[in-house]
């Protein structure tokens, strides 16, 4: 492999890894002003904030991050399916933030470790995850092991998001990872997670019929255009606009 | 935000079903823990997360407690006088009759 191969893979991962963390930054940001509570829109603002950052520091690695962010096509976004799903109850937003604070944890865990452009972003953003895979654990518990109402919603959002939950495991070829033992070590948590919670672990496939990687390939599923449409409407009607 | 039900609102838990908690903010090592405010939470372990959130999202603090806010007593206005007032004119209360060493801090 050429060095510009090896060049091209990384950017196209980090473009991936950015995607990611600047869809699930605007998904909890739908929340500001709806939350159930002040605090829990504190927090949720709060784990947005830290996506966002991280958004930043991998789109900057790949070009412009307001054109990334602002300019592109929907096809044109590598983003995982479970970010763009939309934020529905309490439940599945926090189903959601757990499959993906586990996995993100555990990737950026590694990265930290290897010698890579990610290495300084992941060594600060590992500390910011453990703290977004608390929440959402903590919640997890607390819903699951609650009334029979919050139980229901937190077993049904699991078993909706299950199906996104495959798509994380795909390799991104600018990265060094074991990912088998990636995928591994996330069933040990979330399992984990959701027994503590007394919920069960669902049995579904983790990937949709045609979704194998589908995120990674630029093909989206309905709710993302139109959270595209919302997030890049300020930027497109009034370009280069600052305050 | 057409994507989210309104239900959720509908149902969500309202923020006074939930105990108000005291938060106490140590700032650096060395010092006491202060008051800093107070908020809702529906436990403990949920309180000082949010207290995290709310308190020391600037890095103002190296330790926090959470309190129920039910399990303070305290003095009632009314009786500021009785409690308070016996104290002004004892001056030989106050440590004003030594000179302070110098270098001596946060006395």
């Amino acid at each position: 492999m050429t060095q510009t191969d090896r060049q091209t893979q990384t950017t196209a991962a980090a473009l991936a890894l950015g995607d990611d963390a600047l869809v699930l930054s605007h998904r909890l940001g739908e929340w500001i002003g709806h939350a159930p509570v002040l605090e829990e829109e504190v927090a949720l603002a709060n784990i947005a904030l830290d996506l966002l950052g991280q958004a930043r520091v991998l789109l900057s690695l790949v070009g412009d991050e307001d054109e990334l962010a602002y300019l592109r096509e929907e096809r044109s976004f590598r983003n995982l399916h479970l970010v763009e799903q939309p934020n529905g109850d309490f439940a599945h937003t926090i189903a959601r933030q757990l499959c993906f604070s586990a996995y993100q944890h555990l990737l950026y865990e590694r990265l930290a470790h290897a010698d890579t452009v990610f290495t300084p972003l992941a060594t600060k953003a590992v500390k910011e995850i453990a703290y977004h895979l608390d929440h959402a654990r903590q919640w997890t518990l607390r819903l699951g092991d609650g009334t029979d109402e919050s139980h229901t919603r937190m077993q049904n959002a699991v078993d909706a998001l299950w199906r996104f939950t495959g798509e994380m495991f795909q390799p991104l070829p600018g990265l060094t990872i074991d990912w088998q033992d990636l995928r591994d070590s996330w069933t040990k948590t979330v399992t984990g997670v959701l027994g503590e919670a007394t919920l069960t672990v669902p049995t579904g496939p983790q990937t949709g019929a045609w979704s194998a990687g589908a995120g990674r390939q630029g093909l989206h599923t309905e709710p993302f255009g139109r959270m595209l449409a919302e997030m890049q409407h300020l930027h497109r009607s009034h370009p280069g606009a600052s305050w | 935000m057409s994507e989210t039900p309104a239900q959720n609102r509908d149902t969500g838990a309202d923020s006074t079903d939930w105990p108000l908690w005291e938060v106490f903010v140590r700032s650096r090592r060395g010092l006491s823990h202060t008051h800093a405010g107070s908020l809702h939470a529906p436990d403990a372990e949920l309180a000082l997360r949010n207290a995290r959130d709310v308190y020391t999202r600037r890095g103002e603090g190296v330790s926090l407690w959470v309190v129920p806010s039910a399990a303070i007593t305290a003095s009632s206005p009314d009786e500021k006088d009785p409690f308070f007032e016996p104290a002004a004119d004892k001056p030989y209360r106050h440590p004003t009759f030594y000179e302070i060493p110098e270098g001596v801090k946060h006395l």
